[in-house]
């Protein structure tokens, strides 16, 4: 039976969509995969599987797909460039495929630096940008890195992500043409808490008419507590929280920081849903999966598009 | 240049230990420059060792030179001779130059005195950073003179991965994001759209080829 994507559907029939993100575990235990999957089964399109993330070591995000499949979901395999050459990685692209996930997310990955193998060897052998055009040829001519011709292509649905609150920020919209022209066919935003600057660059995208070429779902982690939202701001790479916001959650009883974030949040997708060029969220509920689908719910997001 | 440091001291004195008559050679190039391996460096290293025998009640006996390469044979054969004295010999040469000397004196144990780090510039006095990795294939000419494959932490080819922030690096906030600057440089010159060219994957053979690399230069071998 021919495996579609199911997020590639949602959004070629012009729905807005909702994907997920799903960590997995620091064991074994395909059971907390499953369960996380049950949480999120018919509250999302699909369900994003972080590859090691921050450079700790966990259950693999292939195999973890994998249990999602099975369980009924569409996985997104975030695949890092951190960890593995061209040859590694070509080759989970095609196991990923016959194992009928159907999308899946380039990325370069947190530097080793941050994790729990700080000794490790990063090994960027190429970069996430050379790796979208690398699975984008693989899945389009059949070829893999050097020319080399596959008996059978990958069928894959393929992203990216892009951080409009990184510098140069004059580059970045620059940057995420780049991937466009490389291959990237969906884009998935860091953590949206600075609303101005992402209005900021989603004008830019616009005008350079990126939102035509490209499915733009923008990025959302409800904040558990004040002392969360500043620990982002300060300590992980990439995050931009405005003191406005999070002096908000410091406003709020320490019991009640939840609902704020959780407010803040639903608001945020609110905003989203207006911005032109916008086609979906994408929520990054940090071991807060079971969040999910309240956040949906009030944001009026359900029931998803049966496609 | 080459750049090194000196090992901690404990660490030299416990690879000396078996040794009563040491030979400290240095090397007055790359590791003079950057304050490790020099005549200077020699001459502080074997007093202190020198010193601390004397604390510890052992009898040694340290000799010092420095020669202008340690990684050329013309030079090391100015210690022909000069070693049969000595059990063991101190090399502060960088990796290149420790080896070369024990290719020469295979019979003596020749030791590493330095770390050798990294081919860098000298910033500021005190102060070297590193900027080439002798990937084989330079290709500065595309990136306005700042090598992405040495100062970006992951080596991205492609443009500033998402952990640039006010024009550091998200590894280590004393270090400059190599894409901030390749981006201003490139942006002073109004040519930026240089930078919208997917820059292919690397030829890492060129780097790790098929192990250790090497040049051969006939035009060389034949007038010597």
């Amino acid at each position: 039976m021919e495996v579609e994507s199911n997020l590639k559907k949602v959004l070629m029939n012009g729905h807005f969509a909702v994907t997920a993100e799903c960590g997995p575990p620091k064991g074994a235990d395909p059971d907390v995969i499953q369960k996380k999957g049950n949480i999120l089964k018919g509250y999302v399109d699909s369900v994003n599987v972080t590859d090691n993330q921050t450079g700790v070591v966990r259950l693999c995000s292939l195999a973890a797909c994998a249990i999602l499949k099975r369980e009924g979901l569409d996985p997104v395999l975030q695949m890092v460039t951190r960890d593995r050459n061209r040859i590694a990685l070509q080759s989970d692209v095609l196991g990923a495929s016959a194992l009928g996930i159907r999308n899946i997310l380039c990325l370069s990955g947190d530097h080793q630096s941050f994790g729990n193998q700080r000794e490790a060897k990063g090994v960027f052998d190429i970069d996430s940008i050379q790796l979208i055009q690398t699975v984008r040829s693989m899945r389009d001519e059949g070829k893999v890195i050097g020319g080399d011709v596959l008996i059978q292509p990958p069928d894959l649905f393929i992203g990216t992500t892009e951080n409009p609150f990184a510098d140069p920020f004059q580059y970045r919209v620059l940057r995420l043409e780049k991937k466009i022209m490389a291959g990237a066919e969906f884009i998935q935003t860091q953590c949206i808490y600075n609303i101005a600057r992402f209005k900021e660059w989603m004008k830019q995208v616009q005008d350079r008419g990126i939102d035509k070429k490209v499915y733009i779902l923008g990025g959302i982690t409800p904040m558990k507590s004040a002392s969360m939202a500043q620990y982002m701001n300060t300590k992980v790479a990439g995050m931009d929280i405005p003191d406005h916001m999070i002096m908000r959650m410091k406003s709020v009883a320490a019991k009640n920081q939840r609902e704020e974030g959780i407010k803040i949040a639903i608001e945020t997708i609110e905003v989203l849903k207006e911005i032109k060029g916008i086609q979906g969220i994408h929520i990054m509920a940090i071991e807060w999966e079971e969040i999910v689908p309240r956040l949906v719910e009030e944001a009026g997001l359900y029931p998803r598009p049966a496609v | 240049m080459i750049t090194a440091e000196r090992k901690p001291i404990t660490e030299i004195e416990a690879m000396l230990n078996p040794f009563r008559r040491i030979l400290v050679v240095g090397c007055g190039t790359c590791v003079a420059e950057c304050a490790a391996g020099g005549e200077k460096e020699v001459a502080l290293l074997s007093s202190a060792l020198r010193m601390d025998a004397r604390l510890k009640g052992r009898k040694i006996e340290v000799g010092e030179v420095t020669i202008d390469r340690q990684c050329v044979y013309e030079f090391i054969n100015e210690l022909t001779g000069f070693v049969d004295h000595y059990d063991a010999i101190l090399s502060l040469g960088c990796g290149a130059g420790v080896q070369a000397v024990a290719g020469l004196f295979p019979k003596m144990p020749v030791l590493p005195g330095l770390n050798t780090k990294f081919i860098g510039e000298t910033k500021e006095t005190g102060l070297w950073i590193e900027n080439c990795r002798a990937c084989g294939d330079c290709k500065l000419g595309y990136f306005a003179g700042v090598c992405p494959l040495t100062r970006c932490a992951k080596g991205l080819l492609n443009g500033p991965c998402g952990g640039s922030k006010n024009g550091v690096c998200e590894t280590n906030p004393d270090t400059p994001c190599a894409w901030q600057m390749i981006i201003d440089r490139l942006e002073g010159r109004g040519q930026i759209d240089l930078l919208q060219t997917i820059f292919p994957p690397v030829d890492w053979s060129k780097y790790e080829g098929k192990g250790p690399r090497k040049i051969e230069r006939e035009d060389q071998r034949s007038g010597s």
